[in-house]
């Protein structure tokens, strides 16, 4: 048991990061990075920067270009079918949701735990309800995602990935386009996650979040890393974000001030 | 040039399957000389029948080895499917069987009667309406119907990452977006081409008693029963499922199998309609040739 504590859920040695849309172009070089189990990560990098192409190959959804990439200690690259339970072990939030849209948010909600333990609606019904209520989205139950708003639709994602009770979460951009309440809800949703959340088993959830805005994620608990010019650069925890030198993290700490004066 | 262009097409044929590959091919500015077009036309199908051909064995690996996986998922999607390509197409296919029996097998029927040649209805009608047109007409109005539904649903859903989505999940986007529809649309065909054909020569027989042709209908139907054999109905049934299983294969792998971009989607399904149709087309010459050699 103590064994597999040491192992880091997430380790990348020497990876190059190829875009998801174009695996000859290289998007994050040379990235070496170990998350530990029950670890808050934040990575920060303006647009286009690979944030997203770095968590889809952390989630173990593509291979890395160069290096090893090692989920739960095993490599990612050899995954296969055989792997299945491992990849399970991983929650991935897209930015946006990404809903199946012929599907209402219950279906949405309760797919990944049908498929995976054969169940029928019935038999999935009383997870399914219970993490909606949890999530404030009962009385959307039966609308498909093109009724809901963005807001909705984004922590309906989340309720999916969380339905199969994953040990990891990734989470792409999770505050982007969400309003201010909605916010409030996810910072403090997420850190609930963090500490460990009763409904999840109790055990704390390591986490990474990318974010093209830092402040929102201002925590001592947190570790930082940005993305810049193609390279991986780990910060450390907050304080050191703040004394940071690095331009792009005095960009990615001044964005928010300027959204906050500006309103 | 040619040799530059043969080289980058060599390329890419190993990789043919990642379709984004393939755009290279087609995005490239148009060779001067016709013969260099001409060539560039011949590895683009070579290459899409390698896609097809690669996105059909997979799908077949799927069925067989994943029968008996997430079985309350998939089998009521596989029923769905069915409901869409067959059963919810009912009321169209009985208005063209109705059409077929009056523009096919009235005036056939009428004119066999006026030259006295009455004994030779039953193998003509084997011929155009149980061999040829009932399979064919069904499979294009499913073609139609259905199989532009399948690639801009598909279509819409890779361009919206929702198959990226399924990945995260664990669900095998083949086995859960791709197998419902290959099953329903094969059995879908299979049905409706019996439906069209029963209908065709019902109404065939109408249109032709309303002209007057001296015939009853148990003389009708005998000839038409007495002209079949157990090979027609094994190769009918053989040929609409093959109708059935590559116009989903076909649509299928236009919708899914590349990187789509929202505004794509259209051409993309203007693309899968028109190999669908060659593809039948195709499908239908191999039985032609095995009914000669029977």
């Amino acid at each position: 048991m103590s064994e597999n504590q040491n192992i880091p859920a997430i380790e990348m040695r020497g990876v190059n990061v190829a875009a998801m849309r174009d695996a000859s172009f290289t998007v994050v070089e040379d990235v070496n990075w170990s998350v530990a189990a029950g670890e808050f990560w934040v990575v920060a990098g303006q647009e286009h920067s690979g944030k997203s192409d770095l968590l889809m190959l952390a989630a173990g959804l593509m291979p890395p270009a160069a290096g090893c990439c090692r989920l739960f200690g095993n490599d990612t690259s050899n995954f296969g079918e055989a792997e299945l339970a491992e990849r399970l072990r991983v929650g991935f939030v897209f930015q946006g949701g990404q809903l199946f849209s012929q599907l209402t948010i219950a279906e949405n909600v309760a797919l990944p735990l049908r498929y995976q333990k054969n169940l029928t609606p019935a038999s999935a019904a009383a997870e399914v309800k219970g993490l909606l209520e949890l999530m404030e989205l009962s009385p959307l139950a039966d609308v498909t995602p093109a009724d809901v708003a963005a807001n909705w639709r984004q922590r309906a994602a989340l309720a999916r990935a969380l339905i199969l009770k994953p040990e990891v979460l990734l989470l792409d951009n999770p505050l982007a386009a969400l309003g201010a309440r909605h916010r409030q809800w996810w910072l403090r949703f997420l850190e609930q996650l963090s500490r460990g959340h009763e409904q999840f088993g109790g055990g704390p959830v390591t986490m990474v979040v990318t974010a093209d805005d830092l402040h929102p994620w201002r925590s001592a608990r947190r570790k930082f890393a940005v993305l810049r010019d193609k390279q991986f650069i780990p910060v450390g925890a907050w304080n050191e974000v703040e004394t940071a030198s690095d331009p792009v993290v005095k960009e990615l700490l001044a964005a928010s001030v300027e959204l906050t004066s500006q309103s | 040039m040619t040799l530059c262009y043969a080289a980058r097409v060599r390329g890419n044929l190993a990789k043919a399957f990642e379709m984004a590959n393939t755009q290279v091919l087609r995005r490239a500015a148009l060779p001067k000389s016709y013969t260099d077009f001409l060539g560039r036309k011949l590895f683009l199908f070579l290459l899409t029948v390698q896609g097809l051909g690669a996105f059909a064995l997979i799908t077949i690996g799927v069925i067989l080895r994943k029968s008996g996986v997430a079985k309350n998922v998939v089998r009521p999607r596989i029923r769905q499917e069915i409901a869409r390509a067959g059963v919810a197409l009912l009321p169209m296919f009985f208005f063209v069987a109705l059409a077929l029996g009056f523009l096919v097998v009235g005036q056939t029927v009428s004119a066999l009667a006026k030259v006295g040649a009455t004994s030779y209805l039953g193998s003509t009608m084997v011929i155009v309406i149980v061999r040829e047109l009932g399979p064919l007409l069904a499979a294009m109005l499913v073609l139609a119907r259905v199989g532009t539904a399948n690639v801009i649903e598909l279509g819409t859903a890779r361009a919206m990452g929702e198959v990226e989505a399924l990945e995260t999940l664990g669900i095998d986007p083949v086995h859960y977006l791709i197998v419902p529809r290959v099953i329903g649309m094969a059995l879908g065909v299979f049905a409706l081409t019996v439906y069209l054909i029963i209908g065709a020569l019902a109404s065939g027989y109408l249109f032709a008693f309303l002209q007057d042709v001296p015939m009853t209908p148990g003389d009708y139907f005998k000839q038409i029963t007495e002209s079949l054999s157990w090979l027609d109905f094994a190769l009918l049934a053989l040929k609409t499922i093959g109708f059935g299983f590559f116009i989903a294969i076909v649509t299928c792998y236009h919708g899914l199998a590349q990187p789509l971009r929202l505004e794509e989607v259209s051409r993309v399904a203007v693309r899968a309609v028109t190999q669908g149709v060659i593809v039948c087309v195709l499908i239908d010459a191999v039985f032609i040739v095995l009914y000669l050699l029977t």
